[in-house]
């Protein structure tokens, strides 16, 4: 049947590919080397940024950031946005404040109600993406609104002050501050429960995409929905279920700022649904969907937590933070087009 | 080569015998727009099938409704004596429809393994299939695509990478390996050069010798006359001719396919078929051990 001359004319035949391309060709490089840069600038500007008590610090706001990160960036690989993200994690921690203060004085009830709130919600952007195909960036641009209207309206309405009540003297809220605002000190090095989380997260983030059937169907859905559909993948319960899995990170997050704080500020998380979008594209997702990583994400969130804290160990004005944010993500940018590039055309 | 014999087993025996699926007076409208009307189609396991007409004469609505990726308004769709109504490519794919579509046959930046298994993925048994077993996908790939005479090493190639024609060959390749019994090819040599299509029309016969029904769609009736055993022509969504192979030559297909008007220039290039400038030449010299196309009429 085969005739190999025509094969091999027709380039079937291929060589063994260079391992060193096949490198060159991974989402999370750029992030990997920028990450390396960025640290090498603050040990070399600032003193303090190489103390080991910085590095917990350092770690902490990689954490906020990386929790959202990780389902974020899994979300954008399926090839959709979630604008509704950052104020997401406030109706997480409001939800949770307001419902153990109002109807019980047990905190996990207003835990779980909560977790049950931002799944809701995760589950209602999927619906409305999949029933009216309208761009996701119009669907959850309306949560978004629709939420920062909320947090604001009902939590004047219940509560009287744009802030919710203490709930510190509650049933429960020293085992829930234990599970999500903790801290240990090991030799100097404090580290906050939320980097567990995000450490926890970004591990079955990432096997699940390239180690599961789920994670074959986020990269197709994001990289030809309707290829993906032809060959039977379900592709909008795929997408309900990351908008699910950002819910979830809105969830955890949501709980640390209630239970290392006490109260909650409704007026909070504006913007940062962003932050979490630089962090994926900054870790190598790619704007059109189809390809990225999720350690990626995690680089993209480490590379934020050095930048911000770093600016200011290094006496920097700190107005110049977003200067550097905008600058990163223009170049990440960039960078994600051309390994794209790379990819498609492969190792030859 | 089998080819032959195949042919020829299928034209003496009876016509229920090893009948796959057949359309009866099927039609469908998007809107106002009729797309197709009347249409009829049968296919048999080991056969053929090529459906050709103009761009826009309904072939590939033709294909989605027999793939389920759109449902017919009109006339009866029968498959293996039942008769069926698809409400998703799924259940087509469940009852052994592949098809390797015109405009969304891949996902051109996944890895060539991972959109050879996309939608059939295979897991780890002690893991409970929750993991993937990537490198026994990876080398079932190999495999599957060696049995066709592909040899492709590095699996983990996006499949953008490849060529036009190799796509084709791998999701060819992936219908055969996952036990289809009905193909699907939406004009699978449209955009490709003489040698492409060559290999990819070689892998059709291939396909058909695994005992493979098959429906190829083109708008070239040379390509069409190398490797059918029965031609449908549709013409702005009605059905325009029914041949099997006995019954019509090249020049009649492609006279039928063209109409009147282009007809004097067609014949024109259909009367010099050893100079380079008619199609059908350089390919047939590609395809040595295809059908004896030029011995017909
Ligand atoms: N989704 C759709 N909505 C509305 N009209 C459609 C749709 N798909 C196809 N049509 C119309 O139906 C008719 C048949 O289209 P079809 O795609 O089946 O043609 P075709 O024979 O495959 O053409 P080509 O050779 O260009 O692929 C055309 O008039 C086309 O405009
Ligand atoms: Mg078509």
């Amino acid at each position: 049947m085969s005739s190999p001359d025509l094969l091999a004319q027709d380039g079937l035949v291929q060589d063994r590919p260079a391992a060193l391309r096949r490198i060159l060709a991974r989402p999370e490089l750029g992030s990997l080397i920028a990450a390396v840069a960025v640290f090498l600038v603050f040990a070399v500007v600032a003193e303090p940024f190489l103390r080991v008590s910085s590095l917990g610090t350092v770690l902490y706001a990689a954490s906020t950031i990386g929790i959202m990160a990780v389902p974020v960036s899994l979300l954008m690989i399926g090839g959709e946005f979630d604008l509704s993200a950052g104020v997401l994690v406030t109706t997480a921690a409001l939800t949770s404040s307001m419902v153990s203060y109002q109807f019980t004085a047990v905190t996990w009830v207003g835990v779980l109600v909560s977790l049950a709130t931002t799944l809701a919600i995760g589950w209602f952007n999927g619906w409305m993406l999949g029933r009216t195909k309208l761009p996701s960036f119009i669907v959850t641009l309306g949560t978004f609104l629709m939420l920062t209207g909320a947090n604001l309206g009902l939590t004047k309405a219940i509560s009287g002050t744009v802030s919710t009540k203490s709930i510190a003297d509650m049933e429960g809220f020293e085992t829930c501050r234990r599970l999500f605002a903790s801290e240990v000190t090991v030799g100097g090095l404090t580290i906050k429960a939320t980097v567990w989380w995000w450490l926890g997260l970004l591990v079955i983030g990432s096997w699940v995409l390239m180690r599961t059937r789920f994670g074959n169907w986020i990269f197709a859905v994001g990289g030809d929905a309707a290829a993906a559909r032809a060959v039977g993948v379900p592709v909008a319960r795929t997408k309900t279920l990351l908008y699910l899995g950002v819910g979830f990170g809105a969830w955890v997050l949501g709980q640390h700022l209630l239970f290392s704080f006490d109260t909650v500020q409704s007026g909070e998380g504006v913007g940062n649904e962003l932050i979490y979008i630089v962090a994926a594209v900054i870790g190598g997702c790619l704007i059109t969907g189809g390809y990225g990583s999720v350690v990626g994400s995690a680089l993209g969130a480490l590379i934020f937590g050095m930048a911000s804290k770093g600016i200011i160990y290094a006496q920097w004005n700190p107005d110049w933070f977003k200067f550097f944010l905008g600058a990163m993500l223009l170049l990440a940018a960039l960078l994600n087009a051309y390994v794209k590039r790379r990819a498609e055309r492969g190792p030859r | 080569m089998s080819g032959e014999t195949k042919i020829d087993e299928a034209k003496t025996d009876g016509p229920m015998n090893g009948e796959l699926l057949s359309l009866e007076g099927v039609g469908k409208s998007y809107g106002t727009v009729r797309a197709l009307q009347d249409v009829s189609l049968t296919l048999r396991a080991g056969e053929i099938s090529c459906v050709l007409g103009d761009n826009g004469a309904g072939k590939s609505t033709l294909i989605k409704i027999i793939s389920g990726l759109h449902r017919h308004d009109e006339g009866t769709y029968t498959l293996e004596g039942e008769e069926v109504r698809f409400d998703s490519p799924r259940q087509a794919l469940d009852r052994g429809i592949a098809t390797v579509y015109q405009d969304l046959a891949v996902v051109p930046l996944m890895p060539v393994w991972r959109n050879f298994f996309l939608g059939a993925e295979q897991g780890l048994r002690r893991w409970g299939g929750l993991r993937l077993d990537a490198d026994g996908m990876r080398a079932t790939t190999r495999e599957a695509l060696a049995k066709l005479g592909i040899d492709l090493h590095d699996v983990d190639r996006p499949i953008g990478t490849l060529s036009g024609g190799q796509r084709q060959c791998v999701a060819i390749a992936r219908a055969v390996h996952f036990g289809a019994k009905v193909l699907i090819l939406d004009e699978p040599t449209a955009a490709l050069g003489v040698k492409q299509s060559g290999v990819v029309l070689k892998y059709v016969t291939a396909a058909r010798d695994a005992g493979l029904g098959v429906v190829l769609i083109t708008h070239n009736p040379h390509h069409a006359y190398l490797v059918g055993d029965h031609f449908t022509l549709l013409k702005r969504g009605r059905m325009a001719g029914s041949h099997p192979r006995a019954e019509i030559g090249l020049e009649q297909l492609t006279t039928e396919m063209a109409g009147g008007s282009d007809l004097a220039e067609l014949s024109h290039e259909l009367a010099r078929p050893g100079l380079p400038d008619s199609p059908s030449d350089p390919l047939s010299d590609s395809l040595p051990d295809s059908r004896e196309e030029r011995s017909q009429p």
